[in-house]
Order: structure tokens, then sequence, then C-alpha cells
């Protein structure tokens, strides 16, 4: 999701710090930079974030569950199967067309138990609030978690609060840590996904990251968009109850909410955690025409933009169709589409059938989505 | 989506490319002139669909990547000030100068804005009369209507804290500046369509009569690029060297006469530094006198700016033209979006950012760096 707008005061005029790492060849004047301090790109999710990640994180904590680098770890306890996942939320605006920070924090931490085939349980919530928010727009949030948790079937347990002087917070942020079920036929993880696999897409791409953009930049367009937020563990529930001849539910491989970074990073991320190609047909791949509109006048790439109701399902060929006649009957699937599948050639990568019949390939973001000049 | 699926068809897409193929006697180098349609080529894969014989090399027109380090530096100097507000188009927060880019001066608590027209500015420095409003005013002939009339509109409602740090350049003389370099390879140009419907395109006439090279002015989208380049082909082919406007829907040979005079009344053409190429005489913008009040570098204590360029980097050939990204043993090696040495790589619209957005940093060298034939042997930075 997309990070809070900033409203930076100026300390003073510090001049920047970046590390000059000697170049192997050549003398190069121009230092390469290493951000020495912490960039919004750090937060896109794309490259500079996984770098975060792998630098930072991964060398402290490092064990064989968190190495799996999925959005929740799967943990056995005796004879049950626990996912357990955490996320916070930074949004400006807080109220958007078609939910707000408090629904999004409810369905982000279901949606990333959903997506291991879980059936989330409870959550937890811990809210920092900066000091002068309204008690209104406080109660507006928690009333829209209650609602969200409601239809999600998962109870808030436990919580916390904390307040920050003014200026040191951005009106609310929330970060919510959820547990859920796993059923012991079901076994979906990133590195579970193989050659062949189809990729089904749940519906249009772009939705939530668009609105929050139009309402930041106050810009309107015809036919409103609205963000797509939604839990999406019913969904989920529905596509493993498709019938087999087996009765197993192994058919599907992977499962992954693509929201910060879009669609394009996530399939990056599952090539790369699967060592396993993919091939995208970019003709198959849901957008409203508002959403369309919206990146072309921005100059952004849908595929790079943020989701918070849909996700990609890497599923065995022979059940892919009847898997996404199961999605399509869901009010949250009934644009599903096939988008590509994968495949056993150029692993870790992502290529793209473009419109007009070219390739490319799909790269991961590097930061944050600047729009271009022209 | 109505204006936009028209010119992204498959079918017609693949009827000009038979024509071209059929046109074709002899193999043709040609120059995508803008950063804008660069990144179409790439991004739709453009290249991949063209006959063998059709090479394109990408041109000078990103804005963001040929603003010379010594403005760069100039800018972040300014934007750390304690202050100062500074605007900026969004891609030009990446583009590294000597220390670092405007997000580490940002994320040091420097107020940078992304702004997507620059008359926001106004805005900003009306409701912060305390603070200085610097709005980075660079690009071609294309942003330079909107440039002006921040300055005219500043001029006019007299705030004293909005200037501009002006960097604005022309695409002519840039052409003339590749086709006299030696070893130039560049036989037809794509003409830029944004610039020309600001500008029109009567000042091609004599550089294409005078080099006997034909331009087509050309649009943006997919179906816009091939059809230039089919005109273009068949110009070389009959031996034709003319100027011809593909992109008729959006433009005409006079321009824009209202944006061309505000132009005028604004700004005087001046000698402008190219970063990676060098001084190009009368190649700018600078305010006029009337606009000093407005004029950040005379605002500002920057003028002993004077930064190096860094040597490995090859951005200055790939911008004439004369060497692609792949020819560079830094390209998605050292120099990545992430970590930008050169012009070239810092701007989505430059060819090496362009190509290595689009995963031209994984397709072998040896082959044709335009045709992504991928090998899985050969694939060792695959999205890691």
């Amino acid at each position: 999701m997309p990070t809070a707008d900033e409203t930076s005061k100026i300390p003073g005029s510090r001049g920047p710090e970046i590390v000059a790492t000697p170049a192997p060849f050549g003398s190069c004047p121009l230092p390469i930079s290493e951000h020495q301090r912490i960039v919004l790109g750090h937060g896109s999710g794309g490259k500079l974030t996984a770098d975060l990640i792998e630098k930072v994180f991964l060398p402290a904590f490092r064990n064989p569950t968190l190495d799996k680098l999925d959005d929740q770890a799967v943990l056995k306890i005796g004879d049950l199967r626990l996912a357990f996942t955490t996320d916070s939320f930074v949004v400006t605006p807080i109220f958007f067309p078609g939910g707000d920070i408090g629904r999004l924090a409810i369905h982000g931490t279901v949606n990333d138990l959903a997506m291991s085939g879980a059936r989330p349980l409870v959550l937890s919530a811990a809210f920092i609030l900066e000091e002068g928010l309204a008690m209104d727009d406080l109660r507006r949030v928690v009333e829209s978690m209650r609602a969200a948790a409601a239809e999600a079937g998962v109870q808030l347990v436990t919580g916390d609060t904390k307040v920050v002087n003014r200026g040191k917070g951005d009106q609310i942020f929330i970060t919510t840590t959820g547990i859920g079920i796993i059923e012991n036929d079901v076994n979906i993880s990133a590195d579970q996904a193989r050659p062949g696999d189809k990729i089904i897409l749940s519906g249009t791409v772009g939705d939530h990251g668009m609105t929050i953009m139009s309402q930041r930049e106050g810009l309107e367009f015809e036919g409103a968009i609205e963000s797509d937020c939604a839990s999406l563990n019913e969904l989920v529930v529905t596509m493993l109850s498709t019938s087999t001849s087996t009765q197993r539910r192994d058919f599907i491989h992977t499962m992954r909410d693509p929201t910060r970074g879009g669609v394009a990073t996530t399939l990056n991320e599952l090539a790369t955690r699967a060592n396993v190609g993919m091939i995208i047909d970019q003709r198959s791949i849901p957008i409203r025409e508002s959403v369309k509109g919206a990146c072309e006048v921005l100059g952004l790439d849908p595929l790079y933009v943020a989701n918070e109701g849909k996700l990609l399902a890497l599923v065995v060929p022979e059940m892919a169709e009847a898997v996404l006649d199961r999605m399509r009957q869901h009010p949250l699937g009934c644009n599903a589409a096939v988008i590509g599948e994968v495949v056993d050639t150029h692993p870790g990568m992502v290529l793209m059938k473009t419109e007009i019949g070219g390739t490319r390939v799909l790269d991961v973001m590097f930061g944050e989505q600047l729009p271009r000049i022209c | 989506m109505k204006y936009l699926d028209e010119y992204r068809d498959g079918e017609i897409a693949a009827r000009i490319v038979d024509k071209m193929r059929r046109t074709l006697t002899r193999p043709w180098v040609l120059m995508e002139v803008c950063g804008g349609q660069t990144h179409s080529i790439v991004k739709n894969g453009i290249d991949y669909l063209l006959p063998a014989g059709v090479e394109l090399v990408h041109g000078p027109g990103c804005p963001v990547c040929v603003t010379p380090l010594e403005m760069i530096d100039k800018a972040h100097a300014i934007a750390r000030l304690p202050n100062v507000i500074f605007c900026s188009f969004g891609d030009m927060l990446r583009v590294p100068g000597s220390e670092g880019d405007l997000f580490t001066i940002k994320s040091l608590g420097g107020d940078v804005r992304v702004v997507y027209s620059p008359l926001e500015c106004l805005k900003i420095a009306r409701a912060n009369p305390k603070k200085q409003v610097v709005f980075f005013a660079i690009g071609f002939e294309t942003t330079a209507p909107a440039n002006a009339m921040l300055a005219w509109r500043a001029r006019e409602e007299s705030l004293n804290n909005l200037s501009l740090l002006v960097s604005q350049v022309l695409v002519p003389p840039a052409l003339e500046a590749i086709l006299e370099a030696p070893g130039n390879r560049v036989q037809g140009f794509l003409g830029p369509g944004h610039v020309c419907a600001v500008m029109g395109y009567r000042e091609y006439d004599p550089i294409s009569a005078r080099y006997h090279v034909p331009i087509v002015i050309t649009g943006f989208e997919p179906l816009d690029i091939l059809q230039g380049t089919l005109m273009t082909v068949r110009q070389l082919e009959s031996g034709r060297a003319t100027v011809e406007n593909q992109y008729s829907r959006i433009l005409d040979r006079e321009g824009n006469r209202a944006a061309q005079q505000l132009i005028s009344t604004v700004f005087e053409v001046c000698d402008r530094k190219w970063r990676g190429i060098g001084t190009i005489p009368l190649s700018g913008y600078h305010l006029r006198g009337e606009f000093s009040r407005h004029d950040a570098e005379k605002l500002f204590d920057v003028a002993g700016i004077a930064p190096r360029e860094p040597e490995i980097c090859i951005s200055g050939q790939i911008l004439r033209g004369l060497k692609k990204p792949h020819d560079c043993p830094a390209f998605g090696t050292l120099c990545t979006p992430q970590r930008p040495l050169g012009a070239t790589m810092v701007s989505a619209e430059g060819a090496c950012a362009a190509y290595y957005t689009y995963g031209r940093h994984l397709s072998p060298h040896g082959s044709d760096p335009m045709h992504p034939v991928i090998r899985e042997t050969e694939i060792i930075h695959a999205n890691r």
C-alpha cells in the first residue's frame, strides 16, 4: 500500500550523506549512492524494500520460517498448522473512496493469512494516534474496522494504543497481527509454483493505488475510481472448494495478494522464490477504463500500482478452468482471468506479450513510481 | 480506451511492419529523438517487431537526462537550504548530482515537492510567503510554455518568493550536433511530436535539406512510432529527404502560436551545456532580464558550482546514437536505475533506464540488442 504522504519539516541544512564506493575501473568522481538514510522508496515494495529486508532484517532474524519470505509464517504446533502475520498501515488520506485506513488494516492482514489458504481467526490491533486527531475520525475508523472484521468473520482479541506529539505522526497509524488455521490438505506457498501452472488474477488491477493517487493529486476522472479493498478469505474458501476427482485440495500451488509494487512486482517475487519463469499476456489483464486513463494521465504503469482486494493464484493447468469458474461466481472474482502461465525457461524472470504483439521483460519496480515529465 | 486503443492495435501493427519489410532493400539506422518515444518503444516491445534491417537508436530527447550535472548540483544546493520549498517534476528526484539526489535531500529534511504542473508552484508560493519557492524549470520546448507561464504569472502577481532554476534546452541544435559528430550513424529521424506541437516543424526544414536527412515528426503510441518508422524508411529507400508529419492529429507546421509568443516573451536563446555531451551553442533558453527577480541563479549563490562528470559513463555517446546501453561496461552492473551513474539511466525516458526497466539488461551481449533473445545460460542477474 502507498506510504504516508510526507509532511517533512526542515530541521536544518545538513548535507546529504552518501557512501562513496570505490569504482572497480576508471576513476569515477560520481559515487555509487547507497542510501545511508531511509528514503520513501524503501517503503515502495519494490527493489529498495527487498534490499532493506535482505541487508538489514534477514541477517538479524534469519530462521527457516522467516527465510521462506512468504507474506505469512506457517507454524506447526502439534497437529495444527497456524498462519501468523503482521502488517502496518499508513495512508494519506485516511478516508478515500471505497474504504479507509481501518478497513485496510483488517483486510490487509486477513488477506495475508488467506493467501496461505488459512481460515483467519483472530486479530490484534495497535494504534499510534497523533495528538489532535479528531475523535470523530477515530470513531469512524474504529467502526469501519468493526464492520470489516465482522464481514471477514474474524475477532479482534487484543490491542494497544499510543499517542505521539502533533507532527510526530500522520493522524493515525495502525498495525494489525493475525492468526489463522490451515487445513491439513492445503499447502500453498510461494515456492510451490511449477512450470505449467496457470496464473489467475482475481480482478482488475490498480484500483486502490489510483484511488489514493487521484485523491492526493486532487484529480477527478470520468467514471469514479474506488479502492478495491476487501477481505479475500471467502473467495479463497470458494476456490479451495472447487471439486476435484482426487478430493484433495493441492491444486492451488501459490497465492499472493499484489499490494505494494503491484502485479508486476508480485509476479517477480514469485518467479524468483520458485525459480521458475512466467509469461503474461497483457491483453488478458483486467483493468478498468478509468484506472487505465488515470495511469495514462499520470504517466504510471498500472501493473506496478497497488491493489488491496485482488489475488494472484498459480493453479495446476487441469484445474485452472474449474477454479476460474468458481471464482467468477463470487463477487470479488467476477472479473477473474487467466493472465499467463508458469514456464521452465528464463527462471526468475517474467516476460509479457504486449498488446501490439511485442515482448518485453516485466521487471520489479526499483523505488517509488515517479511521474514522467512528458 | 478511446484515443488510445486505436493506436495499439496488433493487427494494424503487423500490417505496417509487413509493408516496411517489403519496402526494405538495405539496412537503415534511424533515431527516435524523444525520450517518450524511447519509452514507448521498449514498453511495447516495438523494437522486437521491427524487421531486422531497421535499427532504432535512442536520441537525446530525455529532458531529465540531458540536464547538466552542474545544474543538478545547483538545484541540490538550493533544495538543501532551510527556508526553501523546492518543486520539481517527479523523475528529477532520482537524478544523481555529485552528492546524492533530491530523495536524499528530502530524507534529511529538505522540503522537496513533486508537482505535475509548474503552475502548482503559484499556490505553494502564495501559501508560504515566508519561504522561498523554487521551481526546477527543465525540459525541451514541450515544457517551455508552462514554465514560461509560471515566470510570467509570478511577475504579474509580484510573487517575490517564487523563482525558477532554468535549464531549458532545444531540439534542433541537438540534431545538428548529432549529425555533425564524427562517426554519426543516424540516417533518418523520428522527430519530436510534443516539441513540434508547441513549435511547429518549420525549423526542421533547413536541417533536413542541409544534411539530406529525412525527419518524420512522430507521435508516441505504438502505431504512431511504427508508421513514423515506415514513412522514414520509405523516404530513405526512395532517396528523398524532407520533413513529414506523421502526428497530424495533434500538430501542424506552424505549431502553437500563443505558446511560442509566451516563450519568447519570457525566455531568450542562450548556449546550454548538455549532460554527457557538453556545450551546444544556442541550444537552450534562459530567463530574460525583465524576469531576473524570479531567476533562482541570480537569487541564490550558486555561480561557483561547476562539478566534473563521471568518466566511465558513456551517456554522451548514447545520447548521440553512437552507442547502445549494452556497449557500456557499467550498464546493469555498476550503473542501474537504483544507482544511476549518468544521464541516460536516471529517468524512465533515458535510453539506459528504458532498456533496464524493460529487462534489456537481461538480454545477452552479442545478439542484436534490440531483440531480446533470452538464453537461460546467459541470465545472470535475473531480477534479483
